[in-house]
Protein backbone atom coordinates (compact mmCIF):
# COMPACT_ATOMS: atom_id res chain seq x y z
CA UNK A 1 0.00 0.00 0.00
CA UNK A 2 2.70 2.44 1.04
CA UNK A 3 4.97 1.48 -1.84
CA UNK A 4 2.10 1.82 -4.30
CA UNK A 5 1.46 5.32 -2.96
CA UNK A 6 5.09 6.23 -3.43
CA UNK A 7 5.17 5.28 -7.10
CA UNK A 8 1.85 7.01 -7.65
CA UNK A 9 3.17 10.16 -6.00
CA UNK A 10 6.28 10.04 -8.13
CA UNK A 11 4.24 9.83 -11.33
CA UNK A 12 1.96 12.63 -10.18
CA UNK A 13 4.96 14.81 -9.32
CA UNK A 14 6.33 14.32 -12.83
CA UNK A 15 2.97 15.23 -14.36
CA UNK A 16 2.76 18.32 -12.17
CA UNK A 17 6.27 19.40 -13.13
CA UNK A 18 5.37 19.09 -16.82
CA UNK A 19 2.17 21.06 -16.23
CA UNK A 20 4.08 23.77 -14.37
CA UNK A 21 6.30 24.13 -17.42
CA UNK A 22 3.20 24.52 -19.61
CA UNK A 23 1.96 27.23 -17.25
CA UNK A 24 5.20 29.20 -17.29
CA UNK A 25 6.09 28.61 -20.94
CA UNK A 26 3.96 31.38 -22.50
CA UNK A 27 5.71 33.99 -20.35
CA UNK A 28 9.15 32.53 -21.10
CA UNK A 29 8.38 32.65 -24.82
CA UNK A 30 7.48 36.33 -24.55
CA UNK A 31 10.66 36.93 -22.54
CA UNK A 32 12.77 35.19 -25.19
CA UNK A 33 11.16 37.17 -28.00
CA UNK A 34 11.67 40.45 -26.18
CA UNK A 35 15.39 40.10 -27.02
CA UNK A 36 14.83 39.44 -30.71
CA UNK A 37 14.69 41.96 -33.53
CA UNK A 38 11.13 43.05 -34.24
CA UNK A 39 11.07 41.46 -37.71
CA UNK A 40 11.92 38.00 -36.36
CA UNK A 41 9.11 37.70 -33.81
CA UNK A 42 5.75 37.15 -35.52
CA UNK A 43 7.01 34.56 -38.02
CA UNK A 44 8.96 32.37 -35.65
CA UNK A 45 8.12 33.04 -32.02
CA UNK A 46 9.39 29.63 -30.91
CA UNK A 47 12.92 30.05 -32.25
CA UNK A 48 15.72 31.13 -29.94
CA UNK A 49 17.50 34.38 -30.74
CA UNK A 50 20.72 33.85 -32.68
CA UNK A 51 23.83 35.69 -31.57
CA UNK A 52 25.87 35.52 -34.80
CA UNK A 53 25.27 35.91 -38.47
CA UNK A 54 25.92 32.56 -40.06
CA UNK A 55 26.29 31.40 -43.61
CA UNK A 56 24.29 28.20 -43.99
CA UNK A 57 25.46 27.62 -47.55
CA UNK A 58 22.56 26.72 -49.80
CA UNK A 59 19.97 27.44 -47.11
CA UNK A 60 20.99 31.09 -47.26
CA UNK A 61 22.29 33.36 -44.59
CA UNK A 62 20.98 33.09 -41.06
CA UNK A 63 20.77 36.61 -39.64
CA UNK A 64 21.68 37.66 -36.14
CA UNK A 65 18.37 38.13 -34.35
CA UNK A 66 19.55 39.02 -30.84
CA UNK A 67 19.20 42.75 -30.19
CA UNK A 68 19.94 42.99 -26.47
CA UNK A 69 17.93 45.64 -24.65
CA UNK A 70 17.00 47.59 -27.77
CA UNK A 71 13.31 46.61 -27.65
CA UNK A 72 13.13 47.68 -24.03
CA UNK A 73 14.66 51.06 -24.80
CA UNK A 74 12.37 51.75 -27.75
CA UNK A 75 9.26 50.47 -25.95
CA UNK A 76 9.94 52.59 -22.87
CA UNK A 77 10.34 55.62 -25.09
CA UNK A 78 7.29 54.92 -27.27
CA UNK A 79 4.72 54.49 -24.54
CA UNK A 80 6.50 56.62 -21.90
CA UNK A 81 6.59 53.53 -19.75
CA UNK A 82 7.97 55.09 -16.60
CA UNK A 83 5.29 57.75 -16.37
CA UNK A 84 2.60 55.12 -17.04
CA UNK A 85 4.20 52.98 -14.36
CA UNK A 86 4.29 55.84 -11.85
CA UNK A 87 0.68 56.67 -12.64
CA UNK A 88 -0.44 53.06 -12.18
CA UNK A 89 1.38 52.85 -8.85
CA UNK A 90 -0.08 56.18 -7.66
CA UNK A 91 -3.64 55.29 -8.63
CA UNK A 92 -3.47 51.76 -7.23
CA UNK A 93 -1.92 52.75 -3.89
CA UNK A 94 -4.23 55.66 -3.18
CA UNK A 95 -7.38 54.03 -4.53
CA UNK A 96 -6.79 50.99 -2.32
CA UNK A 97 -5.99 53.18 0.72
CA UNK A 98 -9.16 55.24 0.46
CA UNK A 99 -11.31 52.23 -0.40
CA UNK A 100 -10.08 50.34 2.67
CA UNK A 101 -10.37 53.32 5.03
CA UNK A 102 -13.72 54.74 3.97
CA UNK A 103 -15.57 51.50 3.26
CA UNK A 104 -14.42 50.08 6.62
CA UNK A 105 -15.84 53.18 8.35
CA UNK A 106 -19.08 52.95 6.40
CA UNK A 107 -19.44 49.23 7.04
CA UNK A 108 -18.93 49.67 10.78
CA UNK A 109 -21.50 52.47 10.92
CA UNK A 110 -24.22 50.69 8.97
CA UNK A 111 -23.73 47.47 10.93
CA UNK A 112 -23.79 49.11 14.36
CA UNK A 113 -26.43 51.80 13.84
CA UNK A 114 -29.75 50.20 12.99
CA UNK A 115 -32.33 52.08 10.95
CA UNK A 116 -33.68 52.80 7.50
CA UNK A 117 -30.63 54.82 6.50
CA UNK A 118 -28.24 51.97 7.26
CA UNK A 119 -30.30 49.22 5.72
CA UNK A 120 -31.01 51.15 2.52
CA UNK A 121 -27.29 51.91 2.16
CA UNK A 122 -26.47 48.26 2.68
CA UNK A 123 -28.90 47.06 0.02
CA UNK A 124 -27.75 49.73 -2.43
CA UNK A 125 -24.15 48.61 -2.05
CA UNK A 126 -25.03 44.94 -2.44
CA UNK A 127 -27.13 45.77 -5.50
CA UNK A 128 -24.20 47.61 -7.11
CA UNK A 129 -22.01 44.49 -6.85
CA UNK A 130 -24.21 42.74 -9.39
CA UNK A 131 -24.21 45.49 -12.03
CA UNK A 132 -21.60 45.06 -14.80
CA UNK A 133 -19.43 48.02 -15.75
CA UNK A 134 -20.92 48.22 -19.27
CA UNK A 135 -24.22 49.39 -17.78
CA UNK A 136 -22.74 52.59 -16.38
CA UNK A 137 -19.63 53.18 -18.48
CA UNK A 138 -21.04 55.71 -20.91
CA UNK A 139 -22.85 57.99 -18.43
CA UNK A 140 -20.02 57.60 -15.91
CA UNK A 141 -17.52 58.90 -18.44
CA UNK A 142 -19.73 61.94 -19.04
CA UNK A 143 -20.14 62.59 -15.30
CA UNK A 144 -16.38 62.32 -14.88
CA UNK A 145 -15.80 64.82 -17.69
CA UNK A 146 -18.29 67.36 -16.37
CA UNK A 147 -16.91 67.15 -12.81
CA UNK A 148 -13.26 67.14 -13.98
CA UNK A 149 -12.60 63.73 -12.51
CA UNK A 150 -10.74 62.76 -15.69
CA UNK A 151 -7.27 62.77 -14.09
CA UNK A 152 -5.30 60.47 -11.78
CA UNK A 153 -6.66 62.16 -8.66
CA UNK A 154 -10.26 62.40 -9.81
CA UNK A 155 -10.39 58.76 -10.86
CA UNK A 156 -9.80 57.82 -7.21
CA UNK A 157 -13.33 59.08 -6.51
CA UNK A 158 -14.68 56.74 -9.19
CA UNK A 159 -12.71 53.78 -7.85
CA UNK A 160 -14.02 54.38 -4.33
CA UNK A 161 -17.55 54.70 -5.65
CA UNK A 162 -17.42 51.66 -7.88
CA UNK A 163 -15.43 49.52 -5.47
CA UNK A 164 -17.61 50.41 -2.48
CA UNK A 165 -20.14 47.61 -3.04
CA UNK A 166 -17.88 44.62 -2.60
CA UNK A 167 -15.70 46.19 0.10
CA UNK A 168 -18.58 47.40 2.28
CA UNK A 169 -20.20 44.00 1.91
CA UNK A 170 -17.06 42.17 3.04
CA UNK A 171 -16.36 44.51 5.97
CA UNK A 172 -20.00 44.34 7.11
CA UNK A 173 -19.85 40.57 7.15
CA UNK A 174 -16.80 40.78 9.40
CA UNK A 175 -18.16 43.44 11.76
CA UNK A 176 -21.30 41.35 12.38
CA UNK A 177 -18.98 38.70 13.83
CA UNK A 178 -17.07 40.87 16.31
CA UNK A 179 -18.59 41.19 19.78
CA UNK A 180 -19.88 44.67 20.56
CA UNK A 181 -18.63 44.44 24.18
CA UNK A 182 -15.15 45.77 23.43
CA UNK A 183 -16.54 48.82 21.68
CA UNK A 184 -18.95 49.48 24.57
CA UNK A 185 -16.12 49.16 27.07
CA UNK A 186 -14.08 51.67 25.06
CA UNK A 187 -17.04 54.06 25.00
CA UNK A 188 -17.48 53.79 28.76
CA UNK A 189 -13.76 54.53 29.14
CA UNK A 190 -14.43 57.81 27.34
CA UNK A 191 -13.64 57.10 23.69
CA UNK A 192 -15.64 59.04 21.15
CA UNK A 193 -16.76 57.07 18.05
CA UNK A 194 -13.71 58.17 16.04
CA UNK A 195 -11.28 56.99 18.71
CA UNK A 196 -13.31 53.85 19.21
CA UNK A 197 -13.13 53.05 15.50
CA UNK A 198 -9.45 53.76 14.96
CA UNK A 199 -8.12 52.38 18.26
CA UNK A 200 -10.40 49.38 18.73
CA UNK A 201 -12.35 48.34 15.63
CA UNK A 202 -9.92 49.05 12.79
CA UNK A 203 -7.05 46.98 14.29
CA UNK A 204 -9.40 44.05 14.86
CA UNK A 205 -10.44 44.17 11.20
CA UNK A 206 -6.90 43.37 10.02
CA UNK A 207 -7.60 40.03 8.29
CA UNK A 208 -10.47 41.50 6.28
CA UNK A 209 -8.44 44.63 5.55
CA UNK A 210 -5.76 42.44 3.94
CA UNK A 211 -8.36 40.57 1.88
CA UNK A 212 -10.11 43.74 0.71
CA UNK A 213 -6.80 45.46 -0.05
CA UNK A 214 -5.54 42.54 -2.14
CA UNK A 215 -8.75 42.10 -4.14
CA UNK A 216 -8.88 45.82 -4.87
CA UNK A 217 -5.18 46.01 -5.75
CA UNK A 218 -5.64 43.25 -8.34
CA UNK A 219 -8.68 45.01 -9.76
CA UNK A 220 -7.30 48.56 -9.93
CA UNK A 221 -3.82 47.62 -11.16
CA UNK A 222 -5.15 45.52 -14.04
CA UNK A 223 -8.20 47.63 -14.83
CA UNK A 224 -8.28 48.76 -18.44
CA UNK A 225 -11.72 50.06 -19.36
CA UNK A 226 -12.28 52.69 -16.68
CA UNK A 227 -8.90 54.49 -17.03
CA UNK A 228 -9.15 54.21 -20.82
CA UNK A 229 -12.62 55.77 -20.99
CA UNK A 230 -12.13 58.35 -18.26
CA UNK A 231 -8.53 59.53 -18.79
CA UNK A 232 -7.69 58.08 -22.21
CA UNK A 233 -4.53 59.26 -23.94
CA UNK A 234 -3.86 62.10 -21.50
CA UNK A 235 -3.03 59.91 -18.53
CA UNK A 236 -2.48 56.31 -19.66
CA UNK A 237 -1.94 53.62 -17.04
CA UNK A 238 0.14 50.54 -17.96
CA UNK A 239 -2.68 48.47 -19.55
CA UNK A 240 -3.92 51.51 -21.48
CA UNK A 241 -0.40 52.37 -22.69
CA UNK A 242 0.12 48.79 -23.90
CA UNK A 243 -3.18 48.85 -25.76
CA UNK A 244 -2.14 52.12 -27.44
CA UNK A 245 1.07 50.46 -28.60
CA UNK A 246 -1.13 48.14 -30.63
CA UNK A 247 -3.59 50.72 -31.89
CA UNK A 248 -1.76 53.96 -32.31
CA UNK A 249 1.33 53.43 -34.39
CA UNK A 250 0.20 51.88 -37.64
CA UNK A 251 1.95 48.56 -37.97
CA UNK A 252 2.64 47.17 -34.55
CA UNK A 253 6.22 47.08 -33.24
CA UNK A 254 6.35 43.49 -31.97
CA UNK A 255 9.74 43.98 -30.31
CA UNK A 256 8.56 46.88 -28.18
CA UNK A 257 5.33 45.02 -27.44
CA UNK A 258 7.18 41.94 -26.11
CA UNK A 259 9.45 44.10 -23.95
CA UNK A 260 6.54 46.08 -22.51
CA UNK A 261 4.60 42.90 -21.71
CA UNK A 262 7.59 41.70 -19.70
CA UNK A 263 7.91 45.04 -17.90
CA UNK A 264 4.20 44.91 -17.10
CA UNK A 265 4.52 41.42 -15.63
CA UNK A 266 7.62 42.07 -13.47
CA UNK A 267 5.89 44.22 -10.79
CA UNK A 268 3.15 41.60 -10.46
CA UNK A 269 5.67 38.78 -10.03
CA UNK A 270 7.59 40.78 -7.41
CA UNK A 271 4.39 41.63 -5.53
CA UNK A 272 3.35 37.98 -5.71
CA UNK A 273 6.73 36.76 -4.47
CA UNK A 274 6.47 38.91 -1.35
CA UNK A 275 2.78 38.52 -0.46
CA UNK A 276 2.01 35.11 -1.95
CA UNK A 277 0.46 33.71 1.22
CA UNK A 278 -1.78 36.72 1.78
CA UNK A 279 -2.83 36.87 -1.87
CA UNK A 280 -3.98 33.26 -2.05
CA UNK A 281 -5.68 33.43 1.35
CA UNK A 282 -7.28 36.74 0.46
CA UNK A 283 -8.60 35.47 -2.84
CA UNK A 284 -10.09 32.36 -1.24
CA UNK A 285 -11.69 34.41 1.53
CA UNK A 286 -13.05 36.88 -1.01
CA UNK A 287 -14.57 34.14 -3.13
CA UNK A 288 -16.13 32.28 -0.23
CA UNK A 289 -17.65 35.38 1.39
CA UNK A 290 -18.39 37.43 -1.70
CA UNK B 1 -23.19 53.96 21.93
CA UNK B 2 -25.58 53.82 18.98
CA UNK B 3 -26.88 57.25 19.81
CA UNK B 4 -23.48 58.97 19.90
CA UNK B 5 -22.35 57.11 16.79
CA UNK B 6 -25.49 58.19 14.93
CA UNK B 7 -24.36 61.85 15.26
CA UNK B 8 -21.19 60.95 13.39
CA UNK B 9 -23.09 59.60 10.36
CA UNK B 10 -21.57 62.19 8.02
CA UNK B 11 -17.97 61.37 8.91
CA UNK B 12 -18.47 57.64 8.61
CA UNK B 13 -20.74 57.30 5.60
CA UNK B 14 -20.60 60.48 3.53
CA UNK B 15 -17.22 60.03 1.76
CA UNK B 16 -18.20 56.57 0.50
CA UNK B 17 -21.79 57.57 -0.22
CA UNK B 18 -20.91 60.69 -2.24
CA UNK B 19 -18.42 58.77 -4.39
CA UNK B 20 -20.90 55.94 -4.77
CA UNK B 21 -23.63 58.32 -5.96
CA UNK B 22 -21.30 60.01 -8.45
CA UNK B 23 -19.62 56.89 -9.80
CA UNK B 24 -22.48 54.43 -9.68
CA UNK B 25 -25.92 55.66 -8.75
CA UNK B 26 -26.31 58.67 -11.07
CA UNK B 27 -24.71 56.86 -14.05
CA UNK B 28 -26.93 53.84 -13.40
CA UNK B 29 -30.14 55.89 -13.45
CA UNK B 30 -28.92 57.87 -16.46
CA UNK B 31 -27.95 54.69 -18.26
CA UNK B 32 -31.36 53.19 -17.71
CA UNK B 33 -33.08 56.33 -18.96
CA UNK B 34 -30.78 56.70 -21.96
CA UNK B 35 -31.61 53.20 -23.14
CA UNK B 36 -34.96 54.72 -24.22
CA UNK B 37 -33.36 57.67 -25.99
CA UNK B 38 -31.43 58.59 -29.09
CA UNK B 39 -28.32 60.61 -28.28
CA UNK B 40 -24.68 61.20 -29.06
CA UNK B 41 -23.62 63.44 -26.19
CA UNK B 42 -26.43 62.91 -23.59
CA UNK B 43 -27.38 66.61 -23.71
CA UNK B 44 -29.16 65.99 -27.03
CA UNK B 45 -31.09 62.95 -25.79
CA UNK B 46 -34.53 62.47 -27.36
CA UNK B 47 -37.06 59.96 -26.11
CA UNK B 48 -37.64 57.17 -28.62
CA UNK B 49 -39.45 54.53 -26.57
CA UNK B 50 -38.44 50.95 -27.11
CA UNK B 51 -36.90 51.42 -30.54
CA UNK B 52 -33.33 50.93 -29.20
CA UNK B 53 -34.32 47.54 -27.80
CA UNK B 54 -35.93 46.56 -31.08
CA UNK B 55 -32.84 47.70 -32.99
CA UNK B 56 -30.60 45.75 -30.63
CA UNK B 57 -32.23 42.51 -31.74
CA UNK B 58 -33.04 43.32 -35.35
CA UNK B 59 -31.23 45.72 -37.66
CA UNK B 60 -27.88 44.04 -37.41
CA UNK B 61 -27.65 40.61 -35.92
CA UNK B 62 -24.35 41.30 -34.14
CA UNK B 63 -25.89 41.28 -30.66
CA UNK B 64 -27.71 37.97 -30.97
CA UNK B 65 -24.74 36.22 -32.52
CA UNK B 66 -22.43 37.68 -29.85
CA UNK B 67 -24.85 36.39 -27.20
CA UNK B 68 -24.79 32.97 -28.80
CA UNK B 69 -21.00 32.93 -28.91
CA UNK B 70 -20.83 34.05 -25.28
CA UNK B 71 -23.18 31.22 -24.34
CA UNK B 72 -21.00 28.55 -25.99
CA UNK B 73 -17.82 30.17 -24.70
CA UNK B 74 -19.15 30.40 -21.14
CA UNK B 75 -20.37 26.80 -21.13
CA UNK B 76 -16.99 25.55 -22.34
CA UNK B 77 -15.13 27.64 -19.75
CA UNK B 78 -17.32 26.57 -16.83
CA UNK B 79 -16.90 22.87 -17.62
CA UNK B 80 -13.19 22.87 -18.50
CA UNK B 81 -11.92 25.26 -15.83
CA UNK B 82 -13.76 23.48 -13.03
CA UNK B 83 -12.70 20.07 -14.26
CA UNK B 84 -9.03 21.10 -14.44
CA UNK B 85 -9.17 23.10 -11.22
CA UNK B 86 -10.76 20.28 -9.25
CA UNK B 87 -8.39 17.65 -10.64
CA UNK B 88 -5.36 19.77 -9.74
CA UNK B 89 -6.78 20.39 -6.27
CA UNK B 90 -7.19 16.62 -5.75
CA UNK B 91 -3.59 16.01 -6.80
CA UNK B 92 -2.27 18.81 -4.61
CA UNK B 93 -4.10 17.70 -1.47
CA UNK B 94 -2.27 14.37 -1.44
CA UNK B 95 0.55 14.31 1.05
CA UNK B 96 3.45 15.08 -1.27
CA UNK B 97 6.48 17.27 -1.31
CA UNK B 98 6.46 20.47 -3.33
CA UNK B 99 2.71 21.04 -3.38
CA UNK B 100 3.18 24.65 -2.31
CA UNK B 101 5.50 25.38 -5.21
CA UNK B 102 3.01 23.90 -7.70
CA UNK B 103 0.14 25.85 -6.15
CA UNK B 104 2.13 29.08 -6.46
CA UNK B 105 2.89 28.44 -10.13
CA UNK B 106 -0.61 27.41 -11.14
CA UNK B 107 -2.15 30.44 -9.44
CA UNK B 108 0.19 33.01 -10.93
CA UNK B 109 -1.46 33.69 -14.35
CA UNK B 110 -4.53 34.85 -12.47
CA UNK B 111 -2.71 38.00 -11.30
CA UNK B 112 -1.81 39.20 -14.79
CA UNK B 113 -4.21 41.69 -16.34
CA UNK B 114 -6.47 40.82 -19.26
CA UNK B 115 -4.80 43.11 -21.79
CA UNK B 116 -1.34 41.69 -21.12
CA UNK B 117 -2.69 38.11 -21.18
CA UNK B 118 -4.38 38.76 -24.51
CA UNK B 119 -1.14 39.90 -26.16
CA UNK B 120 0.90 37.06 -24.67
CA UNK B 121 -1.45 34.50 -26.19
CA UNK B 122 -1.79 36.38 -29.46
CA UNK B 123 1.92 35.74 -29.99
CA UNK B 124 1.63 32.05 -29.09
CA UNK B 125 -1.47 31.31 -31.18
CA UNK B 126 -0.20 33.20 -34.20
CA UNK B 127 3.08 31.30 -33.93
CA UNK B 128 1.28 27.94 -33.91
CA UNK B 129 -1.21 28.87 -36.63
CA UNK B 130 1.60 30.20 -38.84
CA UNK B 131 2.70 26.58 -39.29
CA UNK B 132 -0.62 26.02 -41.10
CA UNK B 133 -0.46 29.33 -42.99
CA UNK B 134 -3.24 30.81 -40.87
CA UNK B 135 -3.52 33.59 -38.32
CA UNK B 136 -5.80 34.17 -35.35
CA UNK B 137 -7.88 36.53 -37.44
CA UNK B 138 -8.46 34.16 -40.37
CA UNK B 139 -11.54 32.69 -38.74
CA UNK B 140 -13.67 33.76 -35.79
CA UNK B 141 -13.52 30.21 -34.45
CA UNK B 142 -9.80 30.55 -33.76
CA UNK B 143 -10.41 33.65 -31.64
CA UNK B 144 -13.05 31.92 -29.53
CA UNK B 145 -11.09 28.68 -29.09
CA UNK B 146 -8.04 30.80 -28.25
CA UNK B 147 -10.03 32.66 -25.60
CA UNK B 148 -11.17 29.37 -24.07
CA UNK B 149 -7.55 28.17 -23.82
CA UNK B 150 -6.50 31.54 -22.40
CA UNK B 151 -9.26 31.46 -19.77
CA UNK B 152 -8.33 27.91 -18.76
CA UNK B 153 -4.74 29.03 -18.34
CA UNK B 154 -5.76 32.05 -16.31
CA UNK B 155 -8.55 30.74 -14.10
CA UNK B 156 -7.71 27.10 -13.42
CA UNK B 157 -5.31 28.11 -10.65
CA UNK B 158 -7.90 30.40 -9.08
CA UNK B 159 -10.54 27.68 -8.89
CA UNK B 160 -7.87 25.23 -7.76
CA UNK B 161 -7.05 27.24 -4.61
CA UNK B 162 -10.75 27.47 -3.71
CA UNK B 163 -11.16 23.70 -4.20
CA UNK B 164 -8.01 23.06 -2.15
CA UNK B 165 -9.47 25.10 0.71
CA UNK B 166 -12.69 23.10 0.43
CA UNK B 167 -10.95 19.73 0.31
CA UNK B 168 -8.78 20.59 3.31
CA UNK B 169 -11.94 21.17 5.33
CA UNK B 170 -13.17 17.62 4.71
CA UNK B 171 -12.61 15.78 7.96
CA UNK B 172 -9.89 13.10 7.65
CA UNK B 173 -11.97 10.87 9.94
CA UNK B 174 -14.67 10.72 7.31
CA UNK B 175 -12.24 9.60 4.62
CA UNK B 176 -10.61 7.13 6.96
CA UNK B 177 -14.01 5.70 7.89
CA UNK B 178 -14.80 5.23 4.20
CA UNK B 179 -11.48 3.46 3.65
CA UNK B 180 -12.03 1.15 6.62
CA UNK B 181 -15.42 0.30 5.14
CA UNK B 182 -13.50 -0.79 2.06
CA UNK B 183 -14.26 2.12 -0.28
CA UNK B 184 -11.90 2.48 -3.23
CA UNK B 185 -10.23 5.81 -3.99
CA UNK B 186 -12.83 6.44 -6.69
CA UNK B 187 -15.75 5.62 -4.37
CA UNK B 188 -14.29 7.90 -1.67
CA UNK B 189 -14.10 10.69 -4.22
CA UNK B 190 -17.65 10.27 -5.51
CA UNK B 191 -19.43 9.50 -2.24
CA UNK B 192 -17.42 11.45 0.33
CA UNK B 193 -15.20 14.19 -1.08
CA UNK B 194 -17.47 15.62 -3.79
CA UNK B 195 -20.59 15.85 -1.59
CA UNK B 196 -18.50 17.47 1.14
CA UNK B 197 -17.10 20.18 -1.16
CA UNK B 198 -20.42 20.95 -2.86
CA UNK B 199 -20.40 24.55 -1.48
CA UNK B 200 -16.99 25.15 -3.14
CA UNK B 201 -18.27 23.66 -6.38
CA UNK B 202 -21.26 26.02 -6.36
CA UNK B 203 -19.02 29.04 -5.73
CA UNK B 204 -16.54 28.07 -8.45
CA UNK B 205 -19.24 27.32 -11.02
CA UNK B 206 -20.78 30.74 -10.58
CA UNK B 207 -17.45 32.55 -10.49
CA UNK B 208 -16.34 31.02 -13.78
CA UNK B 209 -19.82 31.59 -15.20
CA UNK B 210 -19.87 35.29 -14.31
CA UNK B 211 -16.24 35.93 -15.27
CA UNK B 212 -16.55 34.23 -18.65
CA UNK B 213 -19.84 35.88 -19.50
CA UNK B 214 -18.52 39.35 -18.61
CA UNK B 215 -15.12 38.83 -20.29
CA UNK B 216 -13.87 41.93 -22.09
CA UNK B 217 -10.16 42.81 -21.80
CA UNK B 218 -8.84 39.48 -23.08
CA UNK B 219 -11.27 39.55 -26.00
CA UNK B 220 -10.19 43.08 -26.93
CA UNK B 221 -6.48 42.32 -26.82
CA UNK B 222 -6.52 38.87 -28.44
CA UNK B 223 -8.55 39.58 -31.60
CA UNK B 224 -10.66 42.69 -31.01
CA UNK B 225 -13.48 40.70 -32.61
CA UNK B 226 -11.65 40.16 -35.91
CA UNK B 227 -12.49 39.04 -38.53
CA UNK B 228 -15.66 41.12 -38.89
CA UNK B 229 -16.67 40.78 -35.24
CA UNK B 230 -17.05 37.01 -35.58
CA UNK B 231 -14.95 36.51 -32.45
CA UNK B 232 -16.61 39.25 -30.38
CA UNK B 233 -18.34 38.28 -27.13
CA UNK B 234 -21.26 40.26 -25.67
CA UNK B 235 -19.24 42.78 -23.64
CA UNK B 236 -17.08 43.65 -26.64
CA UNK B 237 -20.13 43.91 -28.89
CA UNK B 238 -21.69 46.42 -26.47
CA UNK B 239 -18.46 48.42 -26.33
CA UNK B 240 -18.22 48.54 -30.11
CA UNK B 241 -21.86 49.58 -30.50
CA UNK B 242 -21.16 52.52 -28.19
CA UNK B 243 -17.83 53.69 -29.48
CA UNK B 244 -17.36 52.63 -33.09
CA UNK B 245 -20.74 53.55 -34.54
CA UNK B 246 -22.09 57.07 -34.26
CA UNK B 247 -25.82 57.27 -33.73
CA UNK B 248 -25.89 53.87 -32.04
CA UNK B 249 -25.14 55.01 -28.47
CA UNK B 250 -28.76 54.43 -27.43
CA UNK B 251 -28.71 50.94 -28.92
CA UNK B 252 -25.49 50.26 -27.03
CA UNK B 253 -27.12 51.37 -23.79
CA UNK B 254 -30.15 49.16 -24.49
CA UNK B 255 -27.83 46.21 -25.06
CA UNK B 256 -26.08 47.06 -21.78
CA UNK B 257 -29.42 46.97 -19.95
CA UNK B 258 -30.20 43.52 -21.37
CA UNK B 259 -26.70 42.36 -20.47
CA UNK B 260 -27.19 43.69 -16.93
CA UNK B 261 -30.49 41.84 -16.56
CA UNK B 262 -28.85 38.55 -17.60
CA UNK B 263 -25.95 39.08 -15.19
CA UNK B 264 -28.38 39.99 -12.38
CA UNK B 265 -30.45 36.86 -13.01
CA UNK B 266 -27.29 34.72 -12.81
CA UNK B 267 -26.35 36.42 -9.51
CA UNK B 268 -29.86 35.88 -8.15
CA UNK B 269 -29.81 32.18 -9.01
CA UNK B 270 -26.39 31.95 -7.36
CA UNK B 271 -27.67 33.58 -4.16
CA UNK B 272 -30.56 31.13 -4.13
CA UNK B 273 -28.27 28.14 -4.71
CA UNK B 274 -25.82 29.11 -1.95
CA UNK B 275 -28.62 29.88 0.52
CA UNK B 276 -30.15 26.44 -0.04
CA UNK B 277 -26.80 24.80 0.64
CA UNK B 278 -26.48 26.73 3.89
CA UNK B 279 -29.83 25.41 5.09
CA UNK B 280 -28.78 21.86 4.35
CA UNK B 281 -25.67 22.22 6.46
Amino acid sequence: MVRQNKTANRIITIILILLSCVFILPILIVLMNSFKGKLFISDQPFVFPTFFKRDLGEAGIQPKTFVGGKNYASGIEKIHFWSAFGRSVFITVFAVLIIVLFTAMTAWFITRVKGHYSSSLYYLFVFSMVIPFQMVMFPMTKVANVLHLDNPIGILVLYLGFGAGMSVFMFSGFVKGIPIDIEEAATIDGCNPMQCFFKVVFPVMKPTIITVAILNTMWVWNDYLMPYLVMGKDYPTIPVAIQYLQGGYGSIDMGAMMAMLILAIIPIVVFYAFCQKYIIEGVVAGAVKG
Amino acid sequence: MQRTLRKYWAVFTLPTLVCFILAFFIPFIMGFGLSFAKFTTIVDAKFVGFSNYIKAFSGDASFLSALGRSLIFTAACVVLINLFGFTLALLLTRKMRGTNVFRTIFFMPNLIGGIVLGYIWQLIFNGVLAKFNQTLTTDGKYGIIGLIILMCWQMTGYMMVIYIAGLQNVSPDLIEAAQIDGASAWQTLIHVKIPMVMPSITICMFMTLANSFKLFDQNLALTNGAPDDTSALVALDIFKTFYSRTGYEGVGQAKAVIFTIIVAVIAFVQLHATREKEVEN
